[in-house]
């Protein structure tokens, strides 16, 4: 892609980050999966990871919304500290919207009813409202005429356009992407890394799990690559790509672009 | 047409219309001989099969229909010796204790209010089972709450005149589940308002109801040793699946629970009762829990095997449903909570629907099982249709070859209708659900 590198909101340094990991630590039973995590993440700031399957980056973003839980260190989240507090982990869900490898979309539900649910029973919006705000983003991610239809009758991309307005309706403070094109064909991925970049133009804090180099040349601050559940190495995309520090980093890299 | 295969380059010049498909062999002979007659295995069980219905068919026809008696007022119809026929069924016996197989021995200027009882229930399967019925969501309020506690007192009379110690006890037992439910919020850092809300209005429901109960009609009590026939088969079947179903999800959600004493209690439960044949519950139910109360606490012999069978039947729809749970894949769960959907949000409005959905089959399959099982509550001395059945065979002014056979006849007709008539419907709504979201 060579399309220019969008500008980072303008941010004042000394607001509260949005997301603080301090110190973090995980194991799956012995597996220790999530070694020494420490990473700021500033108000509007898009980052990309990227690393080796198995290398702990989808682990890591599902630590922030609490998906997966963590044994040892701190993660706040908007000025909210994760515990094994719900109430306050049901808060940072609010605030935090998540996207899917597999979408997640509730197939029992039309697109309508897949974005509504949310805001009418977690933020008590009326219906109707719930309904308006729903159609603004369904447009927004251009499939507002799919929404009477059900979510096994649209195409993956579409699916994940989908998946993608379900989040904003809830008009989240952060948008975690889980690899979001990876279950695509390669026809679809365009229209919903479009969508991607729609949103970091707007200034949206994004932390996207993806292999689309192009996407994290053109939007992302920072790139992270991640190996054997640590940060490997951490740098602006531009310095990432042209001058990559750590040897693991050049490997991986020299595999992926061609 | 050609393909590409033999030229080394290719390029579609023009693109082909879709045609309808080749015109094979259709009508009926072609039918018959693809279905039927497609191979000598095939034509062999056609054959069998066309000579069991052969031999099977016109008999039974001639049993029901043709030779059977319509009309009479006692033996003498159905029998030879008297003049009448005994080579068919004895209609004329079933039309005569038709009451006796419908009310048992309910006392008989009072059987209006079983019809009401029939009448009202019809009114909840309806309102509940057509998909397309006004407000669904009050007709549910009406067959969980309003059709129980109607039935309640049209069926026994009401007017349990309960003392002042039970509505003292009953106070305190109310304060007791609400503060249970302050104390789980509270365990579980969850905002305690809805917590209060749900308690106390279990407490109220229960309250009301129990005062409705105990409330004075005006009815003459019967005694529900009077009852039996259909109006204990259906009620029997009714109270178990109305009880086992939530019952059944309330248990296979605890046994996948992460709460270790949650998971214990539930798989204990589960697995006890799915251990012990249904006869055997019954006969515990009847015989030895009344020796586990205290002395002047008695359970009504109705009431008993009413227990144990929607206890039978939860713990098999506990397994049912936890296979539909089980079948739901992971991320549906995190797709609920990453939107901030608490527990039993994403339960009530993401799983358990997709998850029911996977298990109608299943359910209804318990369904029929716990319809027919009803007729073991004979086993413990409840005259339900076929004990009714039993025992009018043997009455004297009955007297006649095909008096049994004919009774038997009824009652499977009877299950069969019932039973036919889930099954089909179940089928239907698989359909419906299916066809709205095809994947």
């Amino acid at each position: 892609m060579s399309a220019q590198h969008i500008p980072t909101a303008t941010v004042d340094p000394k607001a509260q980050p949005a997301i603080e990991m301090i110190d973090v630590h995980k194991w799956y039973g012995e597996f220790h999966v999530l070694r020494d995590i420490n990473l700021n993440v500033r108000r509007g700031e898009r980052i990309v990871i990227c690393g080796p399957s198995g290398s702990g980056k989808s682990t890591m973003i599902r630590c922030i919304n609490r998906l997966e839980e963590h044994q040892k260190g701190r993660i706040i989240v908007d000025g909210i500290e994760l515990t094994d507090d719900l109430k306050r982990i049901d808060e940072v869900r609010r605030d935090v919207g998540m996207v899917f490898q597999h979408f997640n979309l509730f197939p029992h539900l039309t697109i309508l009813e897949n974005c509504t649910l949310a805001p009418i029973w977690v933020k008590k919006m009326p219906r109707k409202e719930a309904e308006e705000v729903a159609m603004h983003y369904l447009t927004r991610v251009k499939i507002p005429e799919q929404a009477n239809k059900y979510p096994g009758q649209l195409s993956g991309g579409q699916q994940q356009r989908v998946a993608i307005a379900r989040s904003l309706c809830m008009s989240p403070k952060i948008m975690l992407f889980d690899e979001p094109t990876s279950a695509l064909d390669p026809e679809m991925v365009k229209e919903v890394l479009d969508t991607m970049v729609g949103l970091a133009e707007e200034g949206m804090t994004m932390l996207c799990v993806t292999h689309e180099m192009g996407f994290a040349r053109q939007v992302a601050d920072r790139v992270i690559f991640m190996d054997y559940g640590q940060i490997v190495e951490m740098n602006t995309p531009d310095e990432f790509f042209r001058n990559p520090q750590h040897e693991r980093t050049r490997l991986f890299l020299s595999q992926i672009l061609h | 047409m050609s393909t590409a295969v033999d030229m080394p380059r290719f390029v579609r010049a023009k693109q082909v219309e879709a045609l309808p498909p080749p015109n094979l062999a259709r009508g009926p002979i072609a039918w018959i001989r693809e279905n039927l007659f497609s191979g000598p295995f095939n034509t062999l069980l056609t054959l069998v099969v066309l000579y069991l219905l052969y031999v099977s068919v016109p008999p039974m026809v001639k049993f029901l229909f043709i030779d059977a008696v319509w009309t009479g007022t006692d033996r003498a119809a159905c029998r030879a010796d008297t003049g009448g026929s005994e080579s068919g069924a004895c209609w004329a016996f079933i039309w005569d204790k038709i009451n006796y197989f419908i009310y048992g021995s309910y006392t008989v200027s009072e059987r209006w209010r079983v019809n009401i009882f029939f009448a009202l229930l019809a009114i909840g399967v309806v309102w509940l089972l057509w998909l397309r019925a006004p407000r669904r969501d009050l007709g549910a309020v009406y067959f969980f709450w309003i059709f129980p506690t109607a039935s309640y007192i049209l069926l026994t009379g009401g007017n349990e005149s309960f003392s002042g110690r039970f509505w003292i006890g009953f106070a305190i037992l109310g304060a007791l589940v609400i503060s249970l439910f302050a104390f789980v919020a509270a365990v579980l850092k969850a905002s305690m308002r809805p917590a209060l809300v749900i308690g106390g209005g279990i407490v109220a429901v229960v309250g009301v109801t129990l005062a409705l109960v105990d409330m004075d009609f005006g009815l003459a009590h019967v005694p529900t040793s009077l009852w039996g026939g259909i109006l204990v088969t259906l009620l029997v079947a009714t109270v178990g699946i109305v009880v086992s179903l939530p019952f059944g999800i309330v248990l296979a959600l605890g046994r996948r629970s992460k709460l270790p004493i949650v998971r214990l209690a539930s798989v204990i439960f589960i697995e006890f009762v799915r251990g012990v044949p249904l006869i055997t519950v019954l006969i515990m139910a009847n015989t030895m829990l009344p020796l586990f109360l205290p002395g002047d606490m008695t359970v009504d012999r109705l009431l008993r095997p009413l227990i144990g069978t929607a206890l039978f039947a939860s713990a098999y729809m506990a397994e049912v449903v936890r296979g539909g749970l089980q079948a739901m894949p992971k991320g549906q769960y995190e797709g609920a909570m990453s939107l901030g959907l608490n527990y039993p949000q994403m339960m009530s409005l993401i799983i358990l629907p997709q998850a029911l959905r996977i298990v109608i089959p299943g359910i209804v399959n318990t369904f029929i099982g716990l319809f027919k099982d009803t007729s073991l509550v004979a086993i413990v001395g409840i005259f339900d249709l076929v004990k009714t059945i039993e025992a009018s065979r043997i009455d004297p002014n009955w007297a006649a070859p095909t008096i049994g056979m004919t009774g038997y006849v009824f009652a499977a007709l009877f299950y069969f209708i019932f039973c036919f008539g889930m099954s089909r419907y179940s089928l239907g709504v698989e359909r419906r659900l299916a066809a709205g979201q095809k994947r």
